[in-house]
């Protein structure tokens, strides 16, 4: 029964993928895309990697997805401007064949390459879960997940905050000159009476429960600041959205305060390691539990502010109202 | 009183199954975004509901219970919104034709 579950769930994974690569509409593609995420959601559900299937459904299906449905259309927007000025019938592909050529050389290649490092992986692949298990009562964080995460890697997960502030400096530097330090262009809802903003009324209360939830379970059981984060940034966008609360100028001191907080604490903690126990991020004797828990709390509005920026995209206002 | 329950659980979540395939049947089938939305929702209320509906005896504590209702109550907010945003776009978009 199980079996042919799983039979029936990697047939629709490779055929959704097949989809996602041959749909000539690029908002189609998106669509398979986040069908697809959904769908690996459930492939890490049935391979008990909980925290990876919440990983994979928050960021991978939702937050790509949405970042992918706004850059489809405004490349349709963008295409239909230019089938306006040259006065021309848009080709159906949107690039010459040597390139799309290419295109498809190149990924096959990366395919190919991938499939390759699979299988020819060990049956028995070099593990250090042996070593987490034997070390874990240390951290005092019961989910393996998580002490990986924050204290057997905690430099990874360090540089993951970075990176997410880098895309998102990356996202500003986009906008046009005469916006700089103004507010990001979402698309708002006028309509204050409208069905969207009745869901941002309802929907909010219940998603940051569910977020910190989410968040302060991550200890002990799947879950962690990043899923809670993003369900958190989802429900700021959603008010957002429907022109409930505008969007914070970027050039606000207190965002950025809040956007670099979360990584500034985690260095602070990194660097009270090598006085307190002689390497970076070492967390003292039985104080592991406290400080992981100190990084997180101090993480997850960081981790919030940068994600829901990141989907808002770069300013398309100026500083003034 | 299990097996009963149990044939209640066969009976609600198979018409909740096909509550399913006669969304999806109806989303690939009928004509235009107003009547495949009518489809789609059927989908996700009715069908949601009752193979909600028949799980509920299944589970073991009110909690888990309360939470699988709790799920489709949810589920019936969004699919609710998103299908008046969808519905309103359509009409829009027919205006401006």
């Amino acid at each position: 029964m199980t079996a042919s579950l799983n039979l029936i769930l990697a047939a629709l994974i490779l055929g959704l993928a097949v989809w996602t690569v041959i749909a000539r509409d690029a908002l189609a593609a998106v669509m398979g895309f986040i069908a697809y995420g959904l769908l690996l959601t459930l492939v890490w559900v049935q391979l008990n990697g909980i925290d990876v299937a919440l990983t994979e459904a928050a960021i991978g299906g939702g937050l790509t997805g949405a970042l992918l449905i706004g850059a489809a259309t405004r490349l349709r927007r963008g295409k239909a401007a230019t089938a306006a000025v040259t006065a021309s019938t848009p080709s159906p592909f949107p690039s010459p064949l040597p390139v799309r050529l290419l295109a498809a050389i190149l990924s096959a290649a990366v395919s190919v390459a991938l499939a390759i490092c699979v299988l020819i992986l060990p049956e028995q692949g070099p593990t250090l879960a042996h070593q987490v298990a034997a070390n874990i009562a240390d951290t005092g964080v019961g989910n393996p997940i998580t002490a990986v995460l924050l204290a057997f890697r905690g430099m990874d997960t360090l540089l993951e905050a970075i990176v997410l502030l880098f895309a998102l400096i990356g996202v500003w530097s986009l906008s046009p000159d005469g916006f700089w330090g103004g507010r990001p262009g979402l698309q708002q809802q006028k309509d204050p009476n409208g069905i969207l903003a009745y869901t941002a009324r309802i929907l909010p209360p219940l998603g940051i429960i569910v977020g910190s939830y989410i968040f302060w379970v991550g200890a002990d059981h799947p879950g962690g600041k990043f899923q809670g984060a993003t369900i958190l940034a989802s429900m700021w966008l959603l008010v957002m959205m429907a022109g409930l609360a505008d969007a914070p100028r970027i050039s606000h001191s207190w965002l950025r305060a809040g956007l670099v907080a979360g990584p500034l604490v985690f260095i602070a903690i990194g660097f009270a390691g090598v006085f307190t126990v002689g390497h970076f991020l070492g967390y003292p004797q039985g104080y592991a539990k406290a400080l992981i828990i100190a990084i997180e709390l101090a993480l997850m509005p960081s981790l919030t502010l940068v994600l829901g920026l990141l989907l808002a995209g770069a300013p398309q206002r100026g500083a003034e109202p | 009183m299990s097996a009963v329950l149990d044939l209640f659980t066969l009976i609600a979540v198979t018409a909740g199954v096909f509550f399913f395939l006669a969304g999806t049947v109806g989303l690939l089938r009928f004509p235009d975004t107003l009547t495949r939305l009518h489809a789609i929702t059927k989908a996700d209320n009715l069908g949601l509901g009752l193979v909600v509906l028949g799980l509920v005896p299944q589970v073991d504590g009110v909690v888990t219970g309360l939470k699988l209702v709790v799920i489709w109550l949810l589920l019936m907010l969004s699919a609710g919104s998103v299908s008046q945003l969808i519905a309103r776009l359509a009409r829009d978009s027919d205006l401006r034709q």
